[in-house]
């Protein structure tokens, strides 16, 4: 936003010649931009309620008798209000373990992958690094062809990380697209004469790097911080492919076994269903909305005070190279 | 990348990746003969387009219009809340899906038999696979996807704007002629790099996606090469079949790119 106020600033342009037919806003014109408008924010309108609706609906279903939710009673408030499901959520000692393992994942997988990045991308940021184009195009050629999923799988297993913390933190550490972007950042913010200067007083590399390139990066590693908090902590895959050991798996493989694995067993066995197999169906699906909420809750929460990064994070990453 | 090689060989693991005999194109030649080979790329194909078509315009055009938002504040407010999905996991999402479609207390079906319609199974039926995909593709992704446009939006000179309005151009007209030019080079270059990963979008969902029920459209490569390599252990059939994705995939992204270039478009290098 910042970058209009200079562009407003600058003078109107009065030299240009002046348009043959000159219109006056007419009536039609008028017209014409408030139909614009007014189809506009009504385009906008319904986009917000088709996204906030659904995610609305799953807290007040999270709090409200499960028999309500089953027969349609609840549509814009909660009715029946009860904490039964949290209830049963709290007690659950996976959701707790998988809860720890994801925090243990997204600490240990941001500080290895935000000190690669931040290091890997300085070094290929400066113009004197010999063979610096050529490491480039190693990186993006990854970005488009890799080796796949099976590649990835045996050469895990042949450095014997399955079942262990690194299969879930190492592979995939470095992200080519958030290198490019930090290298362009440094490329951009860091100029030679700084470095040329610190030299001058007598700075080595790893003096200036940590003590002027860091510092004036804190955007870029507020970015990066995010990046990688938000990535693991959504992440599940690499844990379904490594892991075997169930007190392993991290929050969203034990939500994805209980959220949609019970629902596709469960889906089969529509046809007697018993009285207490219903009850029970419902106390599920009841446990399902609470569960929905409480771990997207976190995320949810420090989103605005995300926000202001990764927009930020998206003008550095247009800066092309 | 090294271990891409047992995509020719007869990989096992006493011998190692460097140890077991070569086969030259055997797996190729077998995929590409096998049963699945057509509903497989076929389910790819389809899912891949129907993305594209839907996912790619929409971005842009909520960005257009929220740029032409008066009040700071809605602009704001707006820009947040269609961002917000994005930050859900694609677990929770798929698992927002399976309890709102629910065939006996989603929300969706009360809705239907509210209006006197039939339940669907909508994670259970192959017609309905695409369509919830693709939808709730868009419902996640369009505000973050949103973002890239309304800074390029942001970086156009407002005197263009000025000048169009002096002339007395509406605000559609505006659009057309001043923004959509302005942005067109991002868009070139966002298009291509969809492209490049036109085959590789969505495997966790797809797999998370998928029930015994919608195997028939929701069997798509990667999930397949995920199948047979992981869970049914060929290792070399199944590198080769994902190796043929990524050749697959290099091609459309180095063909459009050239047709970039030769229409004098943004390329990406």
């Amino acid at each position: 936003m910042s970058l209009n106020t200079e562009a407003v600033a600058a003078p109107a342009p009065v030299n240009q010649p002046q348009p043959l037919r000159r219109r006056s806003t007419s009536f039609r014109d008028k017209w014409a931009d408030s139909a614009f408008n007014i189809a506009s924010v009504t385009i906008l309108a319904l986009s917000i309620v088709a996204v906030v609706y659904p995610l609305y609906f799953i807290v007040i279903a999270s709090i409200s008798d499960p028999n309500a939710v089953y027969e349609g009673n609840v549509w814009l408030f909660p009715s029946g209000v009860t904490l039964e499901g949290y209830q049963r959520i709290l007690a659950d000692s996976r959701i707790w373990n998988g809860l720890g393992n994801t925090v243990i994942y997204t600490v240990l997988g941001t500080a290895i992958s935000v000190t690669t990045i931040l290091f890997g991308a300085y070094a290929l940021s400066r113009k004197d690094m010999p063979g610096r184009k050529f490491l480039m195009l190693l990186f993006v050629i990854t970005m488009f062809f890799d080796g796949g999923l099976i590649t990835k799988y045996l050469v895990v297993r042949d450095l014997g990380m399955l079942d262990t913390v690194w299969a879930v933190v190492l592979p995939g550490a470095v992200g080519v697209w958030n290198l490019i972007i930090a290298r362009s950042f440094f490329e951009n913010t860091i100029p030679g004469e700084l470095r040329e200067a610190a030299q001058m007083d007598g700075a080595n590399d790893f003096t200036f790097f940590f003590k002027m390139v860091l510092p004036l990066s804190k955007p870029l590693i507020m970015l990066m911080i995010m990046v990688h908090v938000v990535a693991h902590w959504n992440s599940f895959f690499d844990a379904l492919i490594f892991l075997n050991d169930d007190t392993k798996y991290p929050l969203q493989l034990v939500l994805r076994n209980i959220l949609i694995q019970s629902d596709v067993s469960s889906a089969g066995t529509t046809g007697g269903d018993i009285e207490s197999y219903a009850a029970a169906q419902r106390i599920g699906e009841l446990t399902k909305y609470a569960m929905i909420v409480v771990s997207s809750l976190p995320l949810m929460i420090a989103l605005p005070f995300m926000q202001k990064h990764f927009t930020k994070g998206t003008m550095i990453g247009a800066v092309k190279s | 990348m090294y271990g891409v090689q047992i995509a020719f060989r007869n990989y096992n693991p006493v011998d190692g990746f460097t140890g077991s005999p070569w086969v030259g194109l055997q797996h190729f030649i077998r995929f590409v003969n096998s049963y699945q080979f057509s509903q497989v790329v076929g389910n790819t194909l389809w899912i891949a387009v129907l993305g594209l078509l839907l996912a790619f315009p929409i971005p842009i055009i909520l960005a257009l219009l929220v740029n032409q938002l008066q009040s700071e504040r809605f602009k704001k407010f707006t820009q947040t809340v269609l961002y917000s999905p994005a930050f859900i996991s694609t677990v929770v999402v798929v698992g927002i899906m399976f309890v709102l479609l629910s065939p006996r207390s989603g929300l969706v079906n009360n809705a239907i038999q509210l209006a006197g319609g039939q339940p669907v199974f909508f994670m259970g039926s192959p017609e309905w696979f695409r369509p919830v995909y693709v939808i709730s593709d868009v419902w996640q992704n369009a505000g973050f996807s949103m973002i890239v446009y309304l800074a390029a939006l942001s970086g156009i000179d407002p005197a263009l704007h000025d000048a169009a309005k002096v002339d007395g151009a509406s605000k559609l007209q505006r659009i057309r002629h001043v923004d959509l030019p302005g942005i067109m080079p991002v868009i070139t270059v966002l298009f291509i790099l969809a492209i490049g990963n036109l085959l590789n979008v969505g495997f966790e969902k797809a797999l998370l996606m998928q029930t015994n029920l919608n195997l028939p459209t929701s069997e798509i490569i990667q999930t397949y090469v995920y199948h047979a390599g992981l869970q049914q252990a060929q290792f070399s059939y199944s590198a080769a079949i994902g190796l043929f994705n990524s050749v697959l995939n290099l091609v459309l992204l180095l063909t459009f790119n050239w047709v970039a270039r030769r229409a004098n478009q943004a390329t990406l290098w």
